[in-house]
C-alpha cells in the first residue's frame, strides 16, 4: 500500500502526541494537580493512529476508558482534553466528565466509556445509523483484551454482522485487562479467533507497527463502506504502565517482558523507517518531538489557566431541558 | 369520538409518528409478527424492515443500537418485551443512555423511547410480570411514563417520541385491552404533567397504570358510603408533577397512594414524601400507602390475585384515614 509522505509524517506527529500527552497525565495524576483516575495509553500508541489515519474525518469512533489516544488520533484537541482531566469548565465535558467520558461528537468520536465492553453496542448504533442513512460512514469501535469476554462484545458482533453494518472491531488486546494477564482471562490465543463465530473476516495485526494497522483497517473500513459488513482485527500491543496511572503498585510485571516490548517501541519503529527512507531528516524528526512537548506545555498552561466550573452549572444538562429539574434540587 | 383499545393507541401513534419523521425506527424482537402483545401490529407491513427492525434476542444490542443510532441524529423507539429483562441492558440504560448527555457536558442529545410492558395478572410469574418503574425513576436522565387510559397511551407516546431525552415508557398487560376514545389525529399529552381522574373532596389518591381503574372503581363504591374521592393520575413519573398532588392534597387534607408494583421502596414512597412536604400543615390523618407484598409475584392465579393490590386494599387504606360518615 502506498502512504504518502505527508500522511506518514502526520503519523509519526500524532504518535508522539499522545505518547507526550499520556506521560504528562501521569505525572500530573502522580503529582495530585488533577483528580481521579487517568488510564494511560502509553505503548499503544500505534493502534489508535494507525486506525484513524485510515479513516475519514467524518467517520465514527467508540472509545474505552483507556481513551486519551482515541481522540488525539481522531483530531482531538489536547488543551480542551487537558481542561477537562483538570476539572475545568473549558474542558471537553465543562468538567462533568473527566478522563473516562471525554468525548467530541463533532469530530465523530462518540465518548470514552468508564465500563469495559460498553462501546461495541454503542458502535453498532452508529454504524447501523450509517446504514441507515446510507451516508457511507464507517464506525470503528475499540476495546480491549478485557472487554472480549464481555457478553456486550457478543450481542453487538452478532447483530453487526447479520445487519451487515458499516463497523470494524478493532480489539487492542495489550496483554492485561486491568490487573490480569490475558493469559489468564481469556481461553484462546487471539481475539481475532471469535470473528468466525460471527461469520466475519478476523485478524491479528502487529499492534506496534503503526503501518501493519493503518492498511489491515483501511482494508477493513473499504469493506464495510461497499456494504459488505463488519470486521474484528486484533493489535497486539502492550500497556507499557499499570492499569491505573504509571505504577498502581499491586502489579508484579516480569522485566524482561517490559524490555521486550519496548524494545519495539512503535515510534521509533516508524521514526528510524522515515529517517531511514528520506522521509524525515534526524533533526526534523526531533523537532516534532521538542515542538509536541511545547503544545503540551501550553495546552497544560491553558487548562490551569482555564476557570472552574461554576457550582450553579451541577443541574445542566441532566436534561435536554432542565427547567423541571432545578425546582427538586434540595 | 372513536373508541379504541389502548393496543390500537399505541399502534396508531407509533405510525402516524414515523411516517412523519423518516429518522424514527422501531427494533426489537419479534416485531416483523407485530410484537407479543400485538403492540406492533401491521408496522412492518407499512415501514418495511430498514424502518421497522426485527432483532435478535439480544437486549443489550438493542439498546446499543437506540444509543448508538439516536447519539449521531436518529429517533429509535425500541421494545423490550417485558420489563424484566431490563436488568439483562441495565448498563446501557443507566450508565449509558442516561448519563451520556450530562457526561459529555451536554453534548449528546438523545431521542429514544424505550416501550416496555409491565405488570401482573396474566399468570406469567415472577419474571414476566414485575412493575420496575422505581429502578428508572431513581436515576437521574431518563424520564418514566406510565399511561392508564388508551386516551393517555396515545398522546404521551407522541409527547415521548418527540421528547429530545430518553423515555422508558410502560404499558401495562391488563390495560392492553381496555377501550377509550382516542382521537385519530395526532395530539401530544404533555410529559410531567398529572391528571385527575376523577374530583373530590375527602380523600386524594394517588394511582398509577392499571391501579388507577381499581382507584375509580373504589371511588365509586366509597361514594356509595358517603365518601367523595379525588383520583390523581401522575402519568409521568419522572418528572413527577408534585405540584398537582399536592394542590389536591391540600384541598382533601388526606392521601393514599397506591401502585400495583411492591410497596416497599416504591415510588410511592417518594409521592408520600413529597406531600407530607409540602402540605404536611394540610394533612388530618398519616398518608397511606397500597401496593404489592414484599415477594416475587407468584405463578398460580389464586396466589396471584392474592399479590396484586386491588380495590380492596385502597377502599381500607381510606376508610383507615377518613372519619366514618354516620
Amino acid at each position: 500500500m502506498d502512504i504518502p509522505n505527508e500522511k506518514l509524517i502526520e503519523m509519526y506527529e500524532r504518535m508522539v502526541l499522545i505518547r507526550e500527552f499520556d506521560e504528562r497525565a501521569g505525572i500530573l495524576m502522580e503529582q495530585d494537580r488533577i483528580a481521579g483516575a487517568v488510564h494511560l495509553y502509553v505503548g499503544e500508541e500505534a493502534v489508535a493512529v494507525g486506525v484513524c489515519s485510515a479513516l475519514e474525518d467524518s467517520d465514527y469512533i467508540t472509545s474505552t476508558h483507556r481513551g486519551h489516544g482515541h481522540l488525539i488520533a481522531k483530531g482531538g484537541d489536547p488543551a480542551r482534553m487537558y481542561a477537562e482531566l483538570f476539572g475545568r469548565a473549558t474542558g471537553y465535558c465543562k468538567g462533568k466528565g473527566g478522563s473516562m467520558h471525554i468525548a467530541d461528537l463533532d469530530i465523530g468520536m462518540l465518548g470514552a466509556n468508564g465500563i469495559v465492553g460498553a462501546g461495541p453496542p454503542i458502535a453498532l448504533g452508529a454504524a447501523f445509523a450509517s446504514k441507515y442513512r446510507n451516508d457511507g460512514k464507517v464506525c470503528v469501535c475499540f476495546f480491549g483484551d478485557g472487554a472480549a469476554n464481555r457478553g456486550s462484545f457478543h450481542e453487538a458482533a452478532s447483530m453487526a454482522a447479520l445487519y451487515k453494518v458499516p463497523l470494524v472491531f478493532v480489539c487492542e488486546n495489550n496483554q492485561y485487562g486491568e490487573f490480569t494477564p490475558v493469559a489468564d482471562h481469556l481461553p484462546i490465543k487471539d481475539v481475532s479467533e471469535r470473528a468466525g463465530s460471527y461469520n466475519m473476516p478476523g485478524v491479528t495485526v502487529d499492534g506496534m507497527d503503526v503501518i501493519a494497522v493503518y492498511e489491515t483497517v483501511s482494508i477493513a473500513a473499504e469493506r464495510a463502506r461497499r456494504g459488505e459488513g463488519p470486521s474484528l482485527i486484533e493489535c497486539k500491543t502492550y500497556r507499557y504502565y499499570d492499569h491505573v496511572g504509571r505504577d498502581f503498585g499491586v502489579l508484579k510485571r516480569d522485566k524482561d517482558e517490559i524490555a521486550s516490548w519496548r524494545a519495539r517501541d512503535p515510534i521509533p519503529q516508524l521514526r528510524e523507517k522515515l529517517v531511514g527512507e528520506g522521509v524525515l531528516t534526524e533533526a526534523e524528526a526531533e523537532a516534532v518531538v521538542e515542538r509536541t512537548r511545547a503544545r503540551i506545555e501550553e495546552a497544560i498552561q491553558f487548562a490551569e489557566d482555564s476557570p472552574l466550573p461554576d457550582p450553579a452549572a451541577l443541574l445542566d444538562d441532566v436534561y435536554t431541558e432542565t427547567s423541571v429539574y432545578t425546582e427538586t434540587r434540595a | 369520538m372513536p373508541k379504541k383499545s389502548m393496543t390500537a393507541a399505541i399502534v396508531t401513534a407509533v405510525s402516524q409518528e414515523m411516517e412523519r419523521d423518516p429518522s424514527i425506527f422501531l427494533a426489537g424482537e419479534d416485531v416483523r409478527v407485530g410484537g407479543v402483545f400485538g403492540t406492533d401490529a401491521g408496522l412492518f407491513q407499512k415501514f418495511g424492515g430498514d424502518r421497522v427492525v426485527n432483532t435478535p434476542i439480544s437486549e443489550v444490542g438493542i439498546v446499543g443500537l437506540a444509543v448508538g443510532s439516536a447519539a449521531v441524529g436518529l429517533r429509535p423507539i425500541v421494545e423490550i418485551m417485558f420489563s424484566d429483562f431490563m436488568g439483562i441492558c441495565m448498563d446501557e440504560i443507566v450508565n449509558q443512555m442516561a448519563k451520556m448527555k450530562y457526561m459529555f457536558g451536554g453534548k449528546a442529545t438523545l431521542p429514544i423511547v424505550i416501550r416496555t410492558h409491565v405488570g401482573a395478572g396474566r399468570s406469567m410469574a415472577a419474571q414476566h410480570s414485575q412493575s420496575l418503574e422505581a429502578w428508572f425513576c431513581h436515576i437521574p436522565g431518563v424520564k418514566v411514563v406510565m399511561p392508564s387510559t388508551p386516551y393517555d397511551t396515545k398522546g404521551l407516546l407522541i409527547a415521548s417520541i418527540r421528547e429530545d431525552n430518553p423515555v422508558i415508557f410502560m404499558e401495562n398487560k391488563r390495560l392492553l385491552a381496555t377501550r377509550g376514545e382516542v382521537p385519530n389525529e395526532p395530539y401530544e399529552v404533555p410529559l410531567g404533567v398529572a391528571d385527575v381522574k376523577r374530583e373530590g373532596t375527602d380523600v386524594t389518591v394517588v394511582a398509577t397504570g392499571y391501579l388507577v381503574k381499581d382507584a375509580l372503581e373504589a371511588a365509586e363504591e366509597l361514594e356509595e358510603r358517603g365518601v367523595s374521592v379525588e383520583v390523581v393520575d401522575p402519568r409521568t413519573l419522572s418528572p413527577l408533577d408534585r405540584d398537582t398532588i399536592v394542590q389536591s392534597v391540600q384541598k382533601t387534607g388526606r392521601a393514599v397512594v397506591v401502585h400495583e408494583a411492591v410497596r416497599n421502596y416504591g415510588i410511592g414512597a417518594e409521592i408520600a414524601a413529597s406531600i407530607q412536604e409540602a402540605a404536611f400543615d394540610y394533612l388530618d390523618a398519616p398518608v397511606q400507602r397500597v401496593g404489592a407484598p414484599f415477594s416475587p409475584v407468584p405463578f398460580s392465579p389464586v396466589l396471584e390475585q392474592a399479590w396484586l393490590p386491588a380495590k380492596a386494599e385502597i377502599i381500607a387504606a381510606v376508610e383507615a384515614i377518613v372519619p366514618a360518615r354516620v
